[in-house]
């Protein structure tokens, strides 16, 4: 016991000493905390909108209107012809471009019908069919209104009810991006930073041959692997703290759910990824390695981790195969008890398969740990 | 017997890094391996610390098997390897300390042994290890690997890198710990060096060439040996490999190492036979054989 507290007070010292690497540690992922959460958003806003207006008459322009009304479209210019409405596209100074035809309201006055043409830059693919989405509802609404002008008070009896649907968003009511992105990005952090600092740590000493000292002493396995990796478990609750009290304070997100049933969850799952690091910092011998090995594992867990892209959405091989991964386990846990307000009993699935994760991952860990070779 | 090593072997896979070294060492011994870089030293060293499996053959260290009983060799060995490998960033007593608990004793308890080669550095003891100089840091090592009291103590070429006069009280302090009835086994690449040992063994390409003490091994050597210098030393060497008599040609500090390969070698003769190539200021004088020479000799 004396021993592994020992080498833990000269881990700790040992990272308080390291200059270079403190601000890593706490600095970095806060500032990445703040902005990615303002700034990782798939909110499709300021669509670049331009128009060809063949018509010219009262109709297109309250058509016109309608999408300068909209909060979504900033309406960058109109073309005179749709060529150099084309070019324009090309060179990326526009996303979407409304062509009204010749006579647009003689048409629709007469005919009731008429057409719209409508040209969607669709290079981000996601972002094109929201901008769809928003262009059609602006064109359907102003399609109501203008029939109903046009009515006649004898058709009244003919005019079809229309069905309206007033959605209620359940845990997150205003739609608000953050409150849906500030836990998932405070589970990235904890997981990168824990991973790569335990990953790197044994192999430094390797690199700087302390390692080498250590096997020839009497310690045991038990005692090292403790005594070194308990400091960066302490380190990912702190980093969690922190994450906490910025969301809270600066994001203002909701915490329905009970801190005590996060900070359990969170302690078994730093033990998965510490178990992860010191199993990558076994079978590598520098820090640039294990570093590479590291970023492989933590790019691949963090898109399909759920984080950014769905996981219903994805293949079924690929939603298998996510589950595998720990950080999939820890957004759900941290997004169903902050949002949701969820108890022991609705994450104890997850909390189950990170328990048998955390078991593995460290067996194999320490099984792969050797003094001797 | 501290040390008994018998028939070990051991390869990396396309080399052979020691091929069936048998030898031992005894109590209280300064045992000295002696060779250059890459003959295998510190591989021996790596498998009587329990670091390395060899592949044949066994070893004892202080009575426990290097296989079966590691656990008990790591309470019984210091180990300094060749790399300077303390931490860093910790500071002289954080360092010795940490070791110190690791191996569950305190400094004060074992304080007498190491108190002759601590005393030089305790006014430095809140400095980080990595900024200390090398000979200071050499200390360090040492006292770290002296702190939990072992019986047999590795010294995987401590002195490389160490200037002169570090070097010649670092070698003062091992005899001092001699004294205190410790085994050492040391390697080193300076030949000057082995004089200081008890016994050595001469290590090349993974094989031993010869062990006694220093004194047998050079009087083992078969040949009388001269010192020649004149005023171009380059053309010297080339006209004395030209000689059809040489038997070993050297440069050796400022003279050139010569031996002949008659038994009734006249210095005359090799003189003229130079002047006549057109040197000048020849000097010619038999010289007491050093290890060096035995190595090279052995090594041919």
């Amino acid at each position: 016991m004396r021993i592994i507290r020992y080498i833990i007070q000269k881990e700790f010292k040992q990272i308080f000493r390291n200059k270079g690497m403190l601000p890593i540690i706490f600095v970095l992922p806060l500032i990445q905390l703040v902005i990615l959460s303002s700034a990782a958003t798939f909110e499709v806003k300021n669509i670049k909108f331009s128009y060809i207006d063949h018509d010219k008459t009262s109709f297109s322009r309250a058509l016109i209107d309608r999408f300068d009304a909209s909060t979504y479209f900033n309406i960058i210019t109109d073309f005179p012809s749709s060529r150099r409405a084309n070019t324009a596209m090309l060179k990326g100074e526009v996303d979407v471009i409304l062509e009204i035809p010749h006579y647009f309201e003689r048409d629709l006055l007469k005919d009731k019908k008429t057409n719209l043409s409508v040209t969607i830059n669709a290079i981000d693919g996601a972002a094109a069919g929201v901008e769809n989405v928003y262009i059609n509802q602006i064109v359907q609404r102003f399609n109501q209104n203008a029939q109903v002008g046009l009515l006649q008070p004898s058709d009244m009896k003919n005019v079809p009810k229309s069905i309206i649907s007033i959605p209620s968003f359940w845990y997150n009511k205003t739609l608000n991006y953050k409150t849906f992105m500030v836990p998932g990005i405070l589970v990235l952090l904890v997981t990168m930073i824990t991973l790569f600092l335990s990953g790197m740590n044994i192999v430094r000493e390797k690199e700087i041959g302390t390692l080498e000292q250590m096997n020839v002493t009497p310690i045991k396995k038990h005692q090292f692997i403790i005594g070194k990796l308990f400091p960066f478990w302490v380190l990912g609750m702190v980093l969690l703290t922190v994450g906490l009290i910025i969301s809270k304070v600066l994001f203002q997100v909701p915490m329905v759910g009970s801190a005590l049933l996060m900070y359990g969850y969170t302690a078994i799952y730093i033990l998965v990824i510490l178990g992860m690091g010191l199993f990558i910092s076994n079978f590598t011998d520098t820090q640039q390695q294990a570093m590479f090995i590291a970023w492989f594992f933590v790019v691949i867990f963090i898109l399909m981790s759920g984080l950014f892209t769905p996981i219903e959405s994805m293949p079924e091989w690929a939603q298998a195969l996510t589950e595998f991964n720990p950080i999939k386990f820890y957004v759900e846990v941290m997004r169903m008890v902050m949002l949701k307000g969820a108890g022991f009993t609705d994450i104890l699935p997850q909390f189950t398969k990170t328990l048998v994760y955390a078991i593995i991952m460290n067996g194999l860990a320490v099984w792969s740990y050797k003094k001797t070779n | 017997m501290s040390i008994s090593i018998q028939h070990i072997s051991k390869s990396y896979e396309d080399v052979t890094a020691l091929k069936d070294i048998s030898f031992e060492v005894k109590e209280g011994e300064l045992f000295g391996l002696i060779g250059p870089d890459g003959a295998g030293k510190t591989t021996l060293f790596r498998i009587l610390t329990t670091l390395l499996f060899a592949d044949e053959g066994t070893a004892t260290v202080a009575g426990y098997d290097v296989v079966d009983n590691y656990k008990d060799i790591r309470n019984h060995v210091g180990y300094m390897p060749g790399r300077f490998s303390l931490y860093q960033d910790l500071t002289v007593e954080e360092n010795l300390t940490f070791f110190a608990t690791i191996f569950g004793t305190t400094i004060e308890e074992n304080y007498d042994l190491i108190k002759d080669i601590y005393v030089q550095i305790e006014p430095f003891k809140n400095r980080r290890a990595g900024k200390l100089s090398g000979g200071m840091k050499q200390k360090l090592a040492l006292s770290c690997a002296l702190i939990h009291k072992p019986n047999v103590l590795f010294l995987d070429e401590p002195t490389t890198g160490v200037d002169p006069v570090s070097r010649k009280e670092f070698w003062e302090m091992l005899k001092r710990l001699q004294k205190k009835g410790i085994t050492m086994l040391v390697s080193t690449p300076y030949m000057d060096e082995a004089a200081l040992c008890d016994r050595i063994a001469l290590i090349q390409d993974g094989a031993i060439l010869e062990i006694d003490t220093p004194q047998e091994i050079i009087k083992h050597y078969p040949k009388k040996i001269y010192d020649i210098k004149a005023n171009n030393m380059y053309e010297l060497i080339l006209y004395l490999n030209e000689y059809q008599y040489n038997h070993s040609v050297y440069p050796f500090g400022e003279f050139i190492h010569y031996t002949d390969k008659r038994d009734d070698f006249n210095p005359d003769e090799l003189v003229q036979f130079l002047k006549d190539k057109g040197l000048e200021n020849i000097t010619i004088q038999p010289t007491a054989t050093t290890i060096e020479d035995t190595f090279m000799e052995l090594a041919r």
